[in-house]
């Protein structure tokens, strides 16, 4: 029978139970790979459910540094008796698949070009092991002991990582390593090892840490000097406000008073949490809020109370699968016109959208001084993909000594020196204001904050030609918010080229990997990665410039697609859609079939990820 | 339009602690309805403040949607103000309060605001204790949009349509007792005697103050049959006691007078004297005020004054803990952990 061969490029995938302890065994897996010098993409797919049910864990090992979702399982590891017939037919030809063979395979379920391989994980953890509990953990730790010994893995690293894991808990090293090598010793006496897929120390992570956007969000916050956080539980978010709180306890209590330099309020509702995050931010502090879909909905009228009344809000968008409630714990980039244009009336929404932990970071601290400089909502749109699994990233850096942008605020000696103020008089030209924040002089530069129309001076009013500047002055804003924002990033093909694709987030990596591909086949494409809206010249030029572009996103209705239609007045032909809305994250060789589909003269359609993972690639 | 009022003053005016006068904590020249309840209750507020010699531009001011929410336009125009969204006054208010907790804040809102789209909001932050003074103009109607009637329209009441309302009414001071609130006073926009003390008394109080001010709406709930008319209220308000507030500075040399019940002492070092209190109610334990309130209600009584008071209130920024500096006076260097520590974070995620 065929066997896969490789070395360091491969995709294995675990199936388990969720709430057994799975998920520190596989972290274990993945973060040993990563520290014998290779890159590791690891995805967590899981239900919205606490326990029982199946989860899995994928990881893609790449020396060629591809961190995006290759398409296909070379190695499945089953340890759910209850997915195993789907598990076993995702396996590419060739393929292994290792499963607990206590109770043996189900013959209606094998394949002959797969090569099964039994661990007696279970039988295993009854001989060794008396408490239920310690069978159920343990048993974890000995698959990734027997993969150490499937994969060729360096053992030493992985006893590192055991102890490196349970610092200050130093009981439980000994009994973890032990599970370790009842796993290990198991698969070398008894299977042919390594298997035809293995891997071998390399260098090719360089200073590269693994981390998890929303962590990195949270990081971002406090350097950012965010000092209010107002929130609502909802997945794939919740653990952006749980890091910041996690900081902020480190380095944010006042070593004198033991008193804390910032306050998070879980709010009863999303509309509650903008709301405070408004106000903090209406009275001079540094306030965000993060959310997913179904809270952005919610916040819609709120975020055009602050687009109309310019007042600086910070939101972090962990998106998820929707409409309605969706797919709570499966990925999309499927917000993006919701955010865009959110609230009724004319709105227009700054995005910033990362690809990486670091860029979550650094705009996640970028974007409070954005919106307190365009005095305006800064919407950050991550996903589920890159907020709520490990990614490989460069590491996180501030230069010390840097100051916050707090914009335009005129103080109390101004005001004191007769400055004259008018909260919504454009006196630089630029389209931006200066606002006082609460309190700042006995009798000069209060003003009132409204939604309703007003004058340059705040005061309401209901005259037309009043209320159409205005309007017209934040379209002006609009233009110079364009200067702010981070611009593109264009990657070149190696020939001259009049086609190329457009990505935004977490389809980066994926779509680098397919262009690759395609380019080894002949066909040339430039590429163009867009980190924020509203979009600048850049964009509008790289598409003049192309015959052809594709547009490559997470959603069906091609969101990035329309908005760049409406706000360059592109026609339809020139924009074509690539796009994966199943849930997972978008695989490099979907984006491949899809654009060859397309040069080939075929309609595209949306491929299913199960037409797609056999599809081939290189 | 917001009309700004003459600046000409009597020369004779006189100030307070501060040297101002009364003139300066007034706003823009109302455009409510000639009569109507809430231009009485702006000019408590106005009055309060100005007595208590409060700094104008310390006080913010925050409102949602209806015409008790265009209020705050016609009161302390050299406070910051801020018209919010219709119901989510409170919200905007904790995060305001979190930014800078050495400000006064002033919530103004509707029963519509407040009963009924706000309703979420105003349980959550009476339940939070924020430091806030929330001032409920009760009507019993929705004004700006003519005439309907809102949750704490009483069963029975006619509207000016002639249509007698279906619906239970919501108590806000009974709700707002049961959602942890630890200032609850009522009272009616045609009795400034006790308001502005009350007003004082919310002012100085540590913690939610709320103070549901029954505010006839001459236009569209002032008619026989309705239980938010001028004439009912006055027919049917039943004080609890009355209420004198006694600011901190004043050295008490008078005798009480008779009828005297009770000193608190406020958090600021003012304090709040209580006379002829109704005889079975304390209004410093909740089970008591909840059977005061119940037993009016069944009497169809309007129960007016302190309602309850908890002596002993921590408010929000005390349970959290939070820095006594203002959040918002925090920069950088109080902020930032710089470079160090992310590449110790970054050293821990190889």
């Amino acid at each position: 029978m065929k066997k896969l061969e490789s070395v360091n490029d491969f995709v294995i995938k675990f199936a388990n139970v969720n709430g057994t302890g799975s998920a520190s065994a596989n972290n274990m897996f993945a973060k040993a790979l990563f520290r014998m010098g290779l890159p590791v993409s690891p995805k967590n797919i899981f239900p919205s459910n606490i326990q029982g049910l199946p989860t899995w864990y994928e990881v893609r090992v790449s020396e060629a540094g591809y961190l995006g979702r290759r398409g296909g399982i070379d190695i499945a590891l089953s340890v759910n008796p209850q997915s195993m017939a789907q598990d076993i037919s995702e396996v590419e030809p060739g393929g292994y698949f290792i499963y607990d063979n206590t109770k043996p395979l189900d013959l209606r379920l094998v394949r002959n070009d797969v090569n099964i391989i039994g661990i007696p994980l279970t039988r295993i953890c009854n001989e060794e092991y008396k408490d239920p509990r310690q069978r159920q953990l343990f048993k974890n730790v000995i698959y990734v002991g027997a993969l150490a010994a499937l994969l060729d893995m360096d053992f030493k690293v992985l006893t590192d990582l055991v102890a490196d894991q349970f610092k200050g808990k130093e009981k439980l090293i000994l009994p973890n390593i032990h599970a370790l090598e009842l796993g290990h010793q198991y698969a070398r006496n008894n299977v042919d090892c390594p298997l035809g897929i293995r891997v071998q120390a390399a260098d090719a992570v360089g200073d590269k840490i693994l981390l998890d956007g929303n962590t990195a969000l949270g990081l971002g916050a406090v350097y950012g000097g965010a000092t209010v956080a107002a929130w609502y539980p909802i997945t794939p978010s919740t653990s952006v406000v749980d890091a910041f709180e996690k900081y902020a306890r480190r380095v944010r209590i006042d070593p004198g008073t033991g008193r804390k330099n910032y306050a998070i309020v879980q709010a009863e509702d999303e509309l509650s949490a903008i709301g405070m995050v408004i106000g903090a931010s209406w009275n001079g502090a540094r306030a965000f809020t993060a959310t997913s879909g179904p809270g952005v909905s919610l916040m819609s009228e709120f975020l055009g109370l602050a687009y109309f009344a310019e007042i600086p809000t910070v939101l972090f968008d962990v998106q998820r699968a929707g409409p309605s409630t969706g797919m709570p714990t499966r990925t999309q980039q499927s917000d993006i016109l919701s955010t865009a244009y959110a609230s009724h009336g004319d709105t227009k929404q700054v995005l910033l959208f990362p690809s990486t932990p670091k860029e979550c970071f650094d705009f996640g601290a970028q974007a409070f001084d954005l919106a307190e400089r365009l005095q305006t909502p800064i919407i950050l749109m991550t996903d589920l993909d890159l907020g709520m699994n490990d990614n490989m990233s460069p590491p996180l850096e501030w230069e010390d000594g840097r100051e916050y942008d707090r914009g335009k605020v005129m103080t109390a000696e101004q005001l004191e020196a007769g400055v004259e103020f008018g909260r919504y008089t454009d006196v630089d030209g630029d389209a931006i204001c200066y606002r006082t924040y609460p309190a700042t002089h006995p009798s000069k530069g209060a003003f009132f904050t409204r939604g309703t129309s007003r004058d340059e001076k705040a005061v309401y009013t209901e005259k037309g030609e009043e209320y159409e500047e205005n309007m017209l002055r934040l379209m002006r804003k609009w233009d110079t918010i364009k200067e702010y924002v981070p611009g593109p990033e264009v990657v070149s093909a190696a020939q001259k080229t009049d086609i190329a694709v457009l990505y935004f987030g977490t389809s980066e990596e994926s779509s680098r990997e397919a262009l690759d591909y395609l380019a080894k086949e002949g066909v040339h494409m430039d590429a163009m990665r867009v980190r924020a809206f509203p979009f600048n010249h850049e964009v509008k030029s790289f598409i003049e410039e192309h015959e052809q572009v594709f547009v490559i996103e997470q959603n069906r209705d091609a969101q990035l697609r329309t908005l760049l239609m409406a706000e360059f007045e592109l026609g339809p032909d020139k924009l074509k859609s690539v796009l994966c809305f199943d849930g997972t994250p978008i695989s490099a060789r979907n984006i491949k079939k899809q654009i060859n589909l397309h040069l080939d003269g075929g309609e595209i359609q949306p491929l299913h990820r199960s037409r797609v993972a056999n599809a081939g690639g290189e | 339009m917001s009309y700004q009022i003459p600046k000409f003053r009597h020369p004779d005016l006189p100030v307070n602690e501060l040297g101002y006068t009364r003139a300066d904590y007034e706003g823009s020249i109302s455009t409510l309805c000639a009569g109507c309840g809430h231009d009485s209750i702006s000019g408590a507020i106005v009055r309060a403040c100005h007595e208590l010699s409060i700094e104008p531009h310390k006080i913010a001011k925050l409102s949602g949607i209806g015409c008790s929410s265009k209020a705050p336009t016609y009161f302390l125009g050299k406070s910051h103000g801020f018209n919010s969204v219709h119901g989510r006054m409170p919200s905007v208010v904790t995060g305001a309060a979190m930014a800078n907790r050495d400000l006064l804040y002033l919530g103004v809102s509707g029963d519509g605001d407040t009963a009924s789209i706000g309703m979420g909001q105003f349980a959550h932050v009476a339940r939070r204790n924020l430091n806030m003074v929330y001032i409920v103009m009760n009507n019993g109607c929705y004004g700006l949009t003519k005439g309907q009637d809102s949750a704490t329209a009483d069963e029975g009441s006619v509207s000016k349509k002639g249509d007698a309302n279906i619906y239970s009414a919501i108590d806000l001071c009974g709700t707002a007792l049961q959602m942890g609130a630890t200032f609850i006073a009522r009272s009616f926009s045609g009795d400034k005697a006790q308001l502005v003390p009350l007003i004082k008394a919310a002012i100085s109080h540590r913690g939610f103050a709320l103070i549901d001010v029954v505010s006839p709406c001459v236009t569209f709930n002032n008619n026989p049959g309705s239980t938010k008319s001028y004439e009912f209220v006055r027919d049917h308000a039943e004080a609890t006691g009355t209420v004198d507030f006694v600011p901190m500075q004043k050295e008490i040399t008078t005798e009480y007078e008779a009828g005297f019940s009770h000193e608190v002492t406020m958090h600021d070092g003012s304090s709040v004297h209580l006379y002829k209190m109704e005889e079975d109610l304390n209004p410093f334990d909740r089970t008591s005020a909840l059977i005061a309130m119940e037993k009016h209600r069944v009497a169809g009584d309007i129960l007016t004054g302190l309602i309850y008071m908890d002596k002993d209130s921590r408010d929000l920024h005390d349970v959290m803990e939070t820095s006594r500096r203002p959040l918002n006076t925090l920069g950088a260097e109080d902020l930032c952990p710089g470079n160090q520590m992310l590449k110790n974070i970054n050293a821990s995620l190889r």
